[in-house]
């Protein structure tokens, strides 16, 4: 029986079947993003929620200073990696790596960044994350969005090497497209982070 | 009930029987017309029944206090219940005493609700719903009972090893017969000649989890014991208030409430007499 | 196209020594071995959820008993309920999942196949580690303790104060990984059937099952994830010295509450739209006719996936949230019941004016469709606030959820069981014990859960391991507790059948059962590559009109 049904494929209209389907990378990525927006939320709500409430401790308002020139960096680097992955569309692998490297490199300043900030909020101003409510919730939130921009960086690095050994052709750019749009993720995130803890917490 | 009935007769009526043909019956897609009845029908029955709900919730939530309502303060612990009257000065623990409320001139009884550690839940099922006691989430119920009696409930939200044993008594007395009891409650502890129990208890352990009004003992962790004679039973309705059941409480918690938070006070047989003893004067 | 079949190089199963069987199996990607294991992985603790329900029963059977202390009481109601919904519900409807969407979309294998094991080995590791908390969580060097928190955990109980040890800490490590097990096969899922469905089958033509295991998960990447967070934040207050629900420091136990019923609720549809996939595909096939209102079904199955992630504070109406919070949960919560109430409907409409055949797979869907909605009518009783305040947290609560899991989830289950078990293994089973089987559990089934919403009603609050007598609840425990046995006869009926008819069934051919859906135009079971040539499908019965070409379903749809 299935040999028969498998050996005459149903007949068609006349017409063209033209049969088009999404790219399962990009499904795969966007529905990954809308997982982790799920648990940032979460974060995000406990922050919100919690604004106000610690019973002691240092408040948002005395120690926290908008990183407003990291943030420059993390968000220009949308920008770079954008670039990049045009580049690689048009066959430039050269221009590629250049541009794919200024994103790593911004990627990292940013992360310098926020470990220069929770360095002097420890040992300057004494927040910690068992302080009170507010350090919880900002290192939890902070650190949450810092460890989604080491797992960014950590794969930028490794397209990096395969870069540098010539491993990475055109064919590949739609993967890369895959990986960049992970990190405009980030980079939303950091939006939200942003505003959340810097604008409307203080 | 009709879609019950509708289900039934479809499963009998349409049956493959033994004489069947082996056709296919007419196949059938759908049709928009009942699918769109019996949508609209759902939705008005959803929106009457709501609007009934969001009535009562109304009611039992806003409910005005009136001026004569007793005032209670609940306090949940693992696994007893505290109790406090603040406008009465009363402080007891386990057995909650309420007077009974007249339908036209009610005298309901309004608790506050607090925790000391986990969340707990007081249900009396005959007197009311359920409301959790949390910390940090200070909660508020009323209850207004029309007969006098005992109402039995449990905590009703699990806190821990001894949740099942965490029991509730009610008593809703007479309206004299309550402010007897409150009158009995607010005095200090009966002065009797200082006794060796009473010793024993004062330089003990004791007085570190438990308070008798009057005397050196002003422990907060435990029931307060001032009046604990008044009491039918002890460890939150696990066991009756018997000297011997006492005895055996303090000598071993673990055997009638096992996962309780009082030690086992290793109390020498002696001692122990002279404390339930004690213990026992106590009205 | 001649019918000349080509000559598949054979993998005899004789020169394959033990070892290597074994290597196949733990190393595989394809997606119907990951079925299989998955769902023999759940049957396996189904067997120990089982036997801890038993146990508890037998505690509960009259008051004062000592079968077991209280301590282990508590560490049972734990376990059962976290082993049931994580590592049997949620593995076995993955399971059947990998297995079915492939072939009922014409495709080969998942999008993901490698992603597709990960998955499976870090929800199996997953259940792993929630029972090595027996052995391991006093330390090493004594003998351990199961989680004792209950399933849902309310803090500050998880807090280091009052849950000292590692038994908590297993139970949250164990949902961390087995959530991004499901967070894999969700991605999976949505990729697959995106992605991979073969020509002429667009979303319109997509077989319900495929559908609402789309929305399922769509709804895991939404719910599973605020429980992934909820446990970060758990950690962090165990381990780091964090705040989030302590509420010494400021913080709030309620919040606790929302997050994991923001997971909870929309988890109970994660678990019942397979099911209503199972019972969409077997009662049209049962009842020789297509299923009554496709478009509404696939309408319907949105509107409760939207819906669903509204409704979770109905699990936290005696918390003391404002009036107006509570009242809008009601009305989500009723609102659900009327999606849910049109798929009842339309499953009763495609039974009327058919020719139902009662084999094992249809007995069990009916009783479904029975029991489901007794458990939809309890469930809106309680979605009235005030009714709630009254029942919540009390045995009616108990009997409202195992209603709708056994009596719908699991009653569903086994019908799928019976009905692809032929396509999985080319065997059928006895219908005679399957007879067996279903009488027996649904016998069960009712002693149990039918008597188990008096004591509630009467006042008997759950996660109690012994109760007052002359409360009234001693003969309903009693009865309840029998129930038990008779369901454990059935399960044991099953797995019988199961393992009786692999061995001895008689060989059942590609379509037993005269369906209409991809998977049974190929092999039972089907080869590695699924299909010879990839189907065109014109229809959403691509063998209905293959079978019956004067009349196909594509001139009507």
């Amino acid at each position: 029986m299935s040999a028969t049904l498998n050996a005459t494929p149903l007949s068609l209209p006349a017409r063209e079947l033209q049969w088009k389907l999404p790219a399962r990378g990009q499904v795969a990525m966007y529905s990954l993003i809308c997982a982790e927006a799920a648990i940032f939320a979460i974060f995000v709500v406990a922050y919100l929620f919690y604004i106000g409430k610690s019973l002691s401790g240092p408040t948002p308002s005395e120690v926290l200073s908008p990183p407003i020139f990291f943030t420059v960096c993390l968000l220009s680097s949308s920008l770079t990696i954008h670039f990049a992955a045009k580049r690689l569309r048009s066959g430039q692998v050269r221009g590629f790596g250049a541009w794919w490297l200024s994103t790593i490199i911004l990627g990292a300043i940013f992360l310098y960044g926020t470990a220069s900030e929770w360095h002097r909020l420890i040992y300057q101003d004494s927040l910690t994350i068992t302080t009170n409510l507010f350090g919880t919730t900002y290192y939890s939130l902070v650190g949450l969005h810092g460890f989604h921009v080491v797992v960014g960086l950590l794969a930028l690095t490794t397209v990096m090497v395969f870069t540098v050994f010539g491993t990475v052709k055109q064919e590949h750019a739609a993967r890369i497209e895959v990986l960049s749009l992970y990190w405009h993720f980030v980079d939303a995130v950091w939006i939200v982070v942003f505003t959340v803890v810097y604008v409307i917490g203080r | 009930m009709v879609v019950f009935a509708l289900l039934l007769y479809s499963v009998v009526k349409f049956r493959k029987r033994k004489n069947d043909d082996g056709r296919e019956p007419p196949q059938v897609y759908g049709s928009n017309q009942v699918e769109l009845a019996w949508t609209i029908i759902p939705i008005l029955i959803v929106v009457a029944l709501f609007m009934a709900t969001a009535r009562v919730i109304a009611s039992v939530q806003k409910a005005a206090r009136p001026d004569n309502a007793i005032e209670v303060v609940a306090i949940g612990h693992q696994f007893w219940w505290e109790y406090r009257y603040p406008e009465l000065g009363v402080v007891t623990a386990n057995e909650l005493h309420v007077p009974v409320s007249d339908a036209n001139h009610p005298t309901p009884t309004f608790i506050k609700l607090l925790s000391a550690d986990t969340d707990h839940s007081f249900w009396i099922p005959r007197l009311g719903g359920k409301t959790d006691l949390i910390p940090n989430h200070p909660n508020s119920m009323w209850i207004d009972p029309h007969e006098a009696g005992i109402y039995l409930g449990q905590c009703a939200q699990y806190c821990g090893t001894q949740h099942a044993k965490m029991l509730l008594r009610v008593y809703v007395q007479s309206r004299a017969d309550f402010n007897r009891w409150a009158q009995e409650q607010r005095q200090p502890a009966t002065v009797s000649a200082a006794s060796q129990g009473q010793q024993i208890f004062e330089t003990t352990a004791c007085i570190n989890c438990h308070t008798v009004a009057g005397k050196v003992a002003t422990g907060h962790f435990g029931p307060d014991l001032t009046h604990l004679m008044s009491r039918d039973t002890i460890a939150a309705g696990a066991a009756t208030n018997t000297p011997e059941n006492l005895r055996q409480w303090i000598l071993n918690p673990d055997a009638i409430k096992p996962g309780s938070l009082m030690p086992a006070m290793q109390l020498s047989d002696q001692d122990l007499d002279a404390l339930t003893a004690y213990l026992e004067t106590l009205r | 196209m001649s019918t000349e079949t080509i000559a598949w190089p054979s993998t005899t199963e004789s020169s394959s020594s033990f070892v290597e069987k074994l290597h196949e199996w733990v190393t595989t990607v394809d997606h119907k071995r990951l079925g299989i294991l998955y769902i023999a992985y759940a049957l396996v603790f189904l067997l120990i959820g089982g036997i801890e329900a038993t146990i508890i029963r037998i505690q509960l059977i009259r008051p004062h008993n000592d079968f077991v202390s209280p301590q282990v009481f508590n560490r049972l109601f734990t376990m059962h309920g976290t082993t049931m919904i994580f590592f049997v519900v949620m593995p076995v409807l993955f399971g059947f999942a990998n297995y079915l969407i492939p072939l009922m979309i014409g495709a080969r294998d998942m999008a993901f196949p490698r992603l597709n094991a990960f998955s499976f080995w870090m929800t199996a590791f997953g259940g792993l580690l929630l029972y090595f908390s027996l052995v391991g969580a006093n330390g090493l060097y004594g003998a351990g303790n199961a989680p004792d928190v209950g399933w849902f955990a309310y803090a500050p109980l998880t807090s280091q104060t009052f849950s000292v040890g590692h038994s908590t800490d297993f139970w949250i490590l164990a949902l961390l990984v087995s959530g991004f097990g499901s967070i894999g096969t969700a991605i999976n899922i949505i990729a697959t059937t995106l992605c991979m469905r073969c020509p002429g089958m667009t979303l319109a033509k997509l077989p319900l099952f495929a559908w609402l295991n789309l929305v399922m998960a769509g709804l895991v990447i939404l719910a599973v994830s605020p429980l992934t967070a909820a446990q970060i934040m758990l950690l962090v207050d165990r381990y780091l010295g964090g705040h989030f629900f302590d509420t010494q420091a400021g913080g709030s136990a309620v919040i606790w509450m929302h997050f994991f019923w923001v997971f909870g609720h929309p988890e109970v549809y994660i678990l019942v739209l397979p099911a209503f996939a199972f019972a969409s595909e077997i009662i049209p096939v049962f009842s020789r006719k297509p299923i009554f209102g496709y478009p509404v079904m696939v309408g319907a199955t949105i509107a409760i996936g939207f819906i669903s992630m509204s409704v979770w504070a109905h699990h936290m109406f005696t918390v003391g949230m404002s009036a107006a919070a509570n009242t809008f949960f009601v009305i989500s919560t009723m609102a659900i019941a009327v999606p849910t109430g049109i798929k009842i409907f339309n499953w009763l409409a495609t039974m009327w004016g058919g020719k139902i055949e009662f084999k094992t797979p249809m007995l069990f869907c009916i009783a479904f469709l029975f029991q489901f909605l007794i458990a939809g009518l309890t469930g809106i009783m309680q979605g009235a606030a005030p009714f709630d305040w009254h029942l919540g947290n009390s045995y009616f609560v108990v009997a409202h959820f195992h209603y709708v899991i056994v009596g719908g989830i699991l009653f569903c289950l086994f019908g799928a069981f019976y009905y692809w078990f032929p396509k999985m293994t080319g065997k059928m089973y006895s219908e005679t014990l399957g007879r067996l089987h279903f009488w027996l559990f649904i016998i069960g089934f009712h002693l149990t859960f039918d008597f188990m919403h008096i004591p509630g009603l009467l006042g008997m609050p759950r996660r109690i391991y012994t109760y007052e007598p002359g409360r009234g609840w001693d003969t309903w425990n009693l009865i309840v507790t029998i129930g038990v046995f008779f369901q454990a006869a059935g399960i044991l009926v099953f797995l019988g059948n199961l393992i009786w008819s692999y061995f001895r069934g008689k060989p059942a051919g590609d379509d037993p059962w005269d369906a209409w859906t991809l998977e049974w135009s190929t092999n039972s079971p089907p080869p590695a590559y699924n299909f010879y040539t990839v189907p065109t499908v014109q229809s959403r019965r691509p063998l209905w009109d293959l079978k019956h070409p004067d009349d196909p379903d594509w001139k009507y749809e």
